[in-house]
């Protein structure tokens, strides 16, 4: 019993960060049609750059995380958004995808001859060890993880919902041309989501890193996670993407211990392949109308 | 000059210069070049599927390694090359249709997510079912096939064969390109409701158009076997189905030339840009950005856009 709560809890913490990566990628798909194969790399580059900030900087980790939640911002926010997306927009879909998996070759590159191609240590947050609540005992630093993606994920649910730029994103999400003859600021707010997908990214990094440490290719891995959770969930719907963030880590954490640690990371291919059979709309999304 | 002779010429430029090109080359080079040529029939493939039929898929690797492995496991247990490449091309056609036929029935890019998939899951499968597939330990001593007595071990005369069956695929693809079935390929990609009004089964052609470029890819990784004579799952994984990818979209998709400059990009100029060390692949990954903005058709696109230039300049 207690070690089904403790591979739940950390099943659920692994998929708050999966989580944050695949809304953001759900975010730049809805409003721009942005398959964004360099996601991973989205999530990779951030632990790099706090690792800078505070190896040349020597600065905390705090100070790490906001400087690189800044640099993240302007370099995967606006200049990706500027320099691709933008001049792209009118070229379709693949064109586009070919250019983020380029964009991806390129971080992992660079970080590989800039800074290093071996695993960096990389500092956790939370203290370790473990907290008991009754008979059970779980891993303070899942609690944590968890309290943080929590508050995020929330915060950001209550932006788009009850703010009024939110409820403006929503519209260029739904339809960018009622949108736009409404009123709202379409580019704007496309740039908004473009911001957001970055400091979810960094925000990911920050809480993911110290399990996997960093290393130049961790985004191979989890940019494919955040794909599969996004369209498990339904790929039309941002709690489509957090819930199959979920889905995914508790997945993954228990076919690990139950089923087989070779296969472990086919089970998720496999709920992928099963899920676009039965229900290509995703397990949380609505059905989009068939073109024919 | 009009567009179909430049076609014609260019394709008699690139045969030209295969057939001579490995003559001063060591051994490393010929290597270099015949795995161009198998790659170029895998992205050939691939062309046909996302050129033609308007679908993307992320598999190719996973068919070129499902090839090579029935290649691989069929010769060493004593089973004759010359039938292991067509049961290996057939078997790729088989699955293809399998995976193909389910994510089809629904549009969009399902085929890419459904292919994305099934590549990582054929890549833990060989790595995992050592009793098949050798694990990590991988099939080793792969011999090379020899045709009517004459081997062709050598490192030459095994180019040839890559080279033979490159041109055997291109003809065949010329051929399906200019066919009827073709044409309903095009069809559906520019334009599915008005093909559809017409009577093309869309399912039925983008399926076939999907399961033949995965056959191509069965073809060319069953030739690939006896090429480096060893082989482990490495190789096979989604990195090498977006370099497929990268060569069909760079060279230019829907193009017949196109494949073959993506693939000599692909596999040549990481070789020729090896001065710059560490930086090519960041040089490359740049360069196709920058292709990807200017001129989102490739590099076939671009060179039709400087020769409608030259032409039009007195």
């Amino acid at each position: 019993m207690s070690d089904i709560v403790q591979l739940f809890v950390s099943g659920i913490s692994t998929g708050a960060i999966y989580a944050l990566a695949a809304m953001g990628f759900t975010l730049l798909w809805q409003t721009t049609g942005t398959i964004n194969f360099a996601q991973g790399e989205f999530v990779m580059l951030p632990a790099f750059i706090m690792l800078a900030a505070m190896n040349l900087l020597d600065v905390g980790l705090l100070s790490a995380f906001v400087i690189s939640l800044v640099v993240s911002m302007v370099l995967l926010g606006a200049a990706f958004k500027r320099a691709l997306v933008d001049p792209m927009a009118h070229h379709g879909v693949l064109p586009l995808i070919i250019a983020t998996i380029a964009l991806g070759i390129f971080m992992k590159e660079a970080v590989k001859t800039f800074y290093s191609a071996e695993a960096q240590p990389f500092a956790a947050f939370a203290p370790e060890g473990a907290m008991r609540i009754g008979p059970v005992s779980v891993s303070i630093e899942n609690i944590a993880v968890l309290a943080v993606a929590v508050v995020a994920i929330l915060a950001l649910q209550l932006f788009l919902q009850r703010t009024f730029a939110g409820r403006c994103m929503q519209a260029v999400a739904q339809n960018r041309e009622s949108a736009r003859i409404l009123g709202v600021p379409v580019e704007r707010m496309v740039l908004y989501t473009f911001l957001i997908n970055a400091a979810l990214a960094t925000l990911a990094a920050l809480l993911v890193t110290p399990t996997y440490l960093a290393k130049f290719d961790n985004g191979e891995s989890l940019g494919l996670i955040a794909f599969i959770a996004a369209i498990v969930g339904g790929f039309n719907q941002m709690r489509g993407a957090l819930a199959g963030g979920l889905l995914i880590g508790l997945i993954d954490n228990f076919t690990a211990v139950y089923i087989s640690t070779q296969y472990r990371h086919a089970i998720p291919l496999i709920l992928l392949i099963v899920v676009i059979l039965f229900r290509p709309q995703g397990l949380f999304g609505r059905a989009e109308e068939r073109r024919l | 000059m009009n567009a179909q002779g430049f076609k014609r010429l260019a394709l008699a430029a690139i045969l030209a210069v295969a057939i001579l090109a490995p003559l001063g080359l060591k051994n490393y080079g010929v290597y270099l070049l015949s795995l161009w040529a198998l790659y170029a029939i895998a992205a050939q493939g691939l062309n046909l599927t996302l050129g033609y039929a308007g679908q993307i898929s992320l598999a190719q690797a996973a068919f070129f390694g499902i090839g090579a492995y029935i290649s691989a496991l069929a010769t060493t247990a004593g089973m004759s090359f010359w039938l292991a490449l067509p049961l290996a091309g057939l078997a790729c056609f088989i699955i293809g249709a399998l995976i193909g036929f389910p994510a089809l029935r629904v549009q969009h890019h399902y085929l890419a997510f459904v292919t994305l998939g099934f590549n990582v899951l054929v890549f833990l499968v060989l790595r995992n079912e050592e009793w098949l597939t050798g694990g990590t330990y991988g099939v080793a001593n792969i011999p090379r096939p020899a045709l009517f007595g004459l081997s062709l071990g050598g490192p030459l005369a095994f180019y040839y064969l890559c080279l033979a069956l490159l041109v055997l695929m291109t003809a065949m693809f010329w051929h399906i390109v200019r066919s009827p079935w073709g044409r309903a390929f095009a069809a559906l990609r520019d334009n599915p409701e008005r093909a559809a009004s017409l009577g093309i089964s869309i399912v039925t052609y983008t399926l076939l158009a999907f399961a033949i470029g995965s056959a191509a890819a069965g073809i060319a990784g069953a030739a690939f076997a006896p090429l480096v004579e060893y082989i482990d799952p490495t190789p096979f994984t989604l990195s090498l189905s977006l370099a497929f990818l990268l060569m069909v979209v760079v060279g230019g998709q829907g193009t017949l030339t196109g494949p073959f400059i993506g693939a000599a990009l692909v596999t040549l100029l990481p070789e020729w840009l090896r001065w710059t060390e560490g930086y090519y692949l960041m040089v490359y990954a740049l360069a196709v950005m920058v292709l990807m903005v200017v001129c989102p058709s490739g590099l076939t696109g671009l060179f039709d856009m400087a020769r409608r230039r030259w032409e039009r300049s007195p």
